[in-house]
C-alpha cells in the first residue's frame, strides 16, 4: 500500500507522538517550552506539592513580559502583586535551572518576539507556552500553540502534554496585495470572513502566493492571530525566507549542525495531493486596510466600508447589539472619520521592527494629532535598539511621540498602560474584547499603518491617502 | 491538581444566553496576578457582575437570586480568547462543575477537563430548549450523566447525548489527572527525547 501524501502539519505532529492512546489524546512531545510570570507560578507550586522535578530544564525558556512596566524599568516594580509574580518567575527559574530573561536583561521582551529573534524557534519544532499567542511561532513551520497552567506543569515535569490531534485546514490567499495592505490586514480579513470561531478544532496551514512573498515578521503576525479565528494554531511551510531569517541568530544551529538541520527543514512541506479536512481560498485583490468595529476580532471590515447590520452578520441579535452598545457604534455607520483617543503600537502581533518602520513611514514629516495619546512599545530590547539605530526614534520624536520600554503593555493592560473607560484606541494588538485594554476601553484593531494614520490625523483614516 | 470525581450531576442551572463569551470576560487580566490558585471565584465575570464602586449590577444573571446551581448554560463559542486557565479556575471556584453550550473554544475545553469541570456540548436546538425551560421555571433541574454521556431536562424529559473521549471520561469519573499518567511514562519519554533533534 502506498503511503498517503502528508501535510506539513502531519509530518511535524506525527514525529512528536510518544504514544497513542486508544479513544484518547496523543502523548505529545514538546521541543521548546516558553514560560512567563503569569501562567507559570501555580504550575511550579504543583510540581512542588507532588515532589516532581523539571525533566529537561534546557528545553524551557523564561521571560517576563505580561506584567512589566513600560517606563522606568530600572526601578523596582511598583505594583506589589506584579513584583511578586516577577520574583516568583526568577526564583523558580533559578531553582530548577531554567534560562531566565527578566527585566533589565538585554534579551528581555515579549515571549513571542524574543523566541524567534534569538534563534530559539526553529522549523519542525513543537512549541508551547501558557499563552494563546504561542501560535506566532508557526510562522517557522513549527507546531506551536497555547496551553493552560495544568499543561505547563505537565511539560515541566514530563516534556509532554496529552493532546488529541486537531483537524487540518488550509487557507490559501493568492494574487498580489495592493498598496498599503499589510499582513495584519490579511489576517483580519480572513478572520472577518471565517468568524472568531470559524477555525475551532482545526490547525491551519497558510499557503499561496501572498504568504510565499511575505516576510518572516509578516508571517508571525498572521500566525499570531490564527487563535483569533479559534484555530489551535497556524503554520507556514519553511522556505528560503525562513532559512535566511534564522541563519546567524544566537541560538540557531551553526556549521555542520546547520547543514543537517537545513536538510531536514527542506522536507517540511505539504505533499502534492495531501488531504485537508477543510480548505478556504481568498483573493489578495479583495483585501483593504482593515479595522474592527465590535468586541471580537471577527467583527472587522475594510476601512472604507460601513458597519454591517445584525442581519448581514447572522448569529444572535442580542449578542450583536450588546457588542455595538459597548463600542458606542450603530449599524451601518461609517468608520472613516471617527474620533480616536489612543493609539497603541506594539504587542506580539505588531511589536517587531517592520511594524515600527511601517508606522514611521506615515509619521515622517507629520506631527502627532494633539488630542492623541500614543503608546509606542517595542516587542523587545533588540527591537528597541533597532528603532534607535535605524533613525526611527528621531522621526517619532520630531513628530511628538515618545518611545516606551518593551513588554505586552496595553495589549492586555496588566500593567499601568490601560485605556480609560469609554475612550477609543486604535490598537495593533490582537484582541478587542470588552475591557481587554482596561475596564470600559473601546478597541479598534488595525495595522501599524492604520494606527499611524490615526495618530497623525486623530481620526480613523485610510492610510493609503497618506502614503 | 486533583479534583472531585464527576459521575452524575443533578442541579438547577444559571442561564447566560450570550455568544462568544471570551476568557477576558470570565476573568479580566488584572485579576491574574496571584501566584496561588485561590480566590478567583470572587472575580468571576467581574466587569459584567459589578459596577465600578463594587456594587452588584442588578441585571447580571449571577446577581439574580432566582437562578442558582452547579451548571452554567451559555451561548455559542464559550471560552474563546486567552489560554488563561484562571478562567476555568474562577468557574470552578464559584461553584460550577459543568458548563453547557452549543460550541466551546478548544483551549477552554482542555483547561476545563484538566481541572474537573465538564464541558457539555449540545446541539443549538437543545441549547434553546434548555434556555426556554429555565425561562419558564428558574428552578428547572438538569441531569448530566457522564457514564451514559447524556444530558436531560428533567421537567420535560428531553434528552441528548454528548461526546467526550474515553480517556478524559475515565479521568473525570475517577478524579485522575494527566500528570500522574505522564509520570508513569517517564522512561519512554526519556528515550524518545534522546532521539529528538532538538
Amino acid at each position: 500500500m502506498s503511503k498517503q501524501a502528508a501535510t506539513l502539519f502531519d509530518k511535524v505532529w506525527d514525529s512528536h507522538v510518544v504514544r497513542k492512546i486508544e479513544d484518547g489524546p496523543d502523548v505529545f512531545f514538546i521541543d521548546r517550552h516558553f514560560i512567563h510570570e503569569v501562567t507559570s507560578p501555580v504550575a511550579f507550586l504543583g510540581l512542588e506539592s507532588r515532589g516532581l522535578k523539571v525533566i529537561f530544564p534546557e528545553k524551557t525558556f523564561a521571560t517576563a513580559d505580561h506584567n512589566t512596566p513600560t517606563i522606568n524599568q530600572h526601578l523596582p516594580v511598583q505594583d506589589p502583586l506584579s513584583a511578586n509574580q516577577l520574583k516568583a518567575l526568577e526564583t523558580n527559574s533559578s531553582k530548577y535551572g531554567i534560562s531566565h530573561w527578566g527585566l533589565g536583561n538585554p534579551k528581555n521582551g515579549i515571549v513571542h518576539v524574543v523566541g524567534p529573534e534569538n534563534g530559539i524557534t526553529l522549523p519542525g519544532m513543537t512549541i508551547v507556552c501558557g499563552d494563546s499567542h504561542t501560535s506566532t511561532h508557526g510562522a517557522f513551520g513549527a507546531i506551536a500553540f497555547g496551553i493552560g497552567t495544568s499543561e505547563v506543569e505537565m511539560v515541566l515535569s514530563s516534556q509532554c502534554i496529552m493532546q488529541p490531534k486537531p483537524k487540518k485546514m488550509r487557507i490559501k490567499v493568492n494574487g498580489k496585495l495592493g498598496k498599503g495592505i499589510t499582513p495584519k490586514d490579511v489576517v483580519l480579513y480572513i478572520i472577518s470572513k471565517l468568524t472568531a470561531a470559524g477555525a475551532t478544532g482545526y490547525f491551519v496551514e497558510f499557503a499561496g502566493e501572498v504568504f510565499e512573498n511575505m516576510s518572516m515578521e509578516g508571517r508571525m503576525t498572521v500566525c499570531n492571530m490564527s487563535i483569533e479565528m479559534g484555530a489551535r494554531g497556524g503554520m507556514i511551510a519553511p522556505d528560503e525566507t525562513t532559512f535566511a531569517y534564522i541563519k546567524g541568530r544566537e541560538k540557531a544551529p551553526q556549521g555542520e549542525a546547520w547543514d543537517k538541520a537545513l536538510a531536514y527543514w527542506k522536507t517540511l512541506k505539504t505533499e502534492e495531493g495531501a488531504a485537508f479536512d477543510l480548505e478556504h481560498n481568498f483573493d489578495a485583490a479583495d483585501i483593504e486596510p482593515m479595522i474592527t468595529y465590535g468586541t471580537n476580532p471577527g467583527m472587522g471590515i475594510g476601512i472604507t466600508q460601513h458597519i454591517p447590520t445584525a442581519q448581514q452578520i447572522g448569529g444572535s441579535k442580542a449578542s450583536y447589539d450588546k457588542s455595538l452598545d459597548y463600542m458606542g457604534f450603530h449599524e451601518d455607520e461609517e468608520m472613516l472619520g471617527k474620533k480616536v483617543d489612543y493609539v497603541f503600537i506594539g504587542s506580539c502581533t505588531n511589536g517587531r521592527i517592520e511594524d515600527f518602520r511601517a508606522f514611521a513611514s506615515i509619521v515622517k514629516g507629520r506631527k502627532k494629532a494633539e488630542h492623541i495619546t500614543a503608546w509606542i512599545v517595542p516587542g523587545s530590547h533588540i527591537v528597541e535598539q533597532q528603532i534607535k539605530d535605524e533613525g526611527i526614534l528621531d522621526i517619532l520624536t520630531e513628530a511628538g511621540f515618545q518611545l516606551r520600554q518593551p513588554g505586552c503593555s496595553a495589549c492586555l493592560a496588566m500593567n499601568d498602560d490601560k485605556i480609560p473607560a469609554g475612550k477609543y484606541a486604535v490598537s495593533t494588538s490582537n484582541r478587542n474584547f470588552e475591557g481587554r485594554q482596561g475596564p470600559g476601553a473601546r478597541t479598534l484593531l488595525a495595522s501599524p499603518l492604520v494606527a499611524a494614520a490615526a495618530a497623525v490625523t486623530g481620526v480613523v483614516t485610510d492610510p493609503r491617502e497618506l502614503i | 491538581m486533583a479534583y472531585d470525581k464527576f459521575t452524575v450531576l443533578k442541579s438547577s442551572a444559571v442561564p447566560m444566553p450570550i455568544e462568544n463569551v471570551d476568557t477576558d470576560q470570565i476573568i479580566p487580566a488584572r485579576f491574574l496576578k496571584a501566584t496561588e490558585r485561590k480566590g478567583f471565584g470572587d472575580n468571576l465575570f467581574r466587569d459584567w457582575r459589578y459596577n465600578n464602586d463594587n456594587s452588584p449590577k442588578k441585571d447580571f444573571v449571577l446577581n439574580n437570586t432566582i437562578y442558582s446551581g452547579k451548571i452554567l448554560v451559555a451561548g455559542r463559542n464559550f471560552g474563546s480568547g486567552s489560554s488563561r486557565e484562571h478562567a476555568a479556575w474562577a468557574i470552578y471556584d464559584y461553584g460550577f462543575r459543568c458548563v453547557v453550550s452549543s460550541f466551546f473554544a478548544d483551549i477552554f475545553k482542555n483547561n476545563s477537563l484538566n481541572i474537573g469541570i465538564l464541558p457539555v456540548q449540545v446541539s443549538p436546538a437543545f441549547l434553546d430548549n434548555i434556555f426556554t425551560a429555565i425561562e419558564a421555571d428558574p428552578n428547572t433541574q438538569l441531569e448530566v450523566n457522564l457514564p451514559e454521556q447524556t444530558i436531560t431536562i428533567l421537567a420535560t424529559g428531553e434528552k441528548e447525548s454528548f461526546d467526550i473521549n474515553g480517556y478524559k471520561k475515565h479521568n473525570m469519573m475517577n478524579g485522575y489527572d494527566d500528570i500522574d499518567y505522564l509520570q508513569s511514562l517517564k522512561t519512554e519519554i526519556q528515550s524518545f527525547a534522546a532521539k529528538s533533534m532538538y
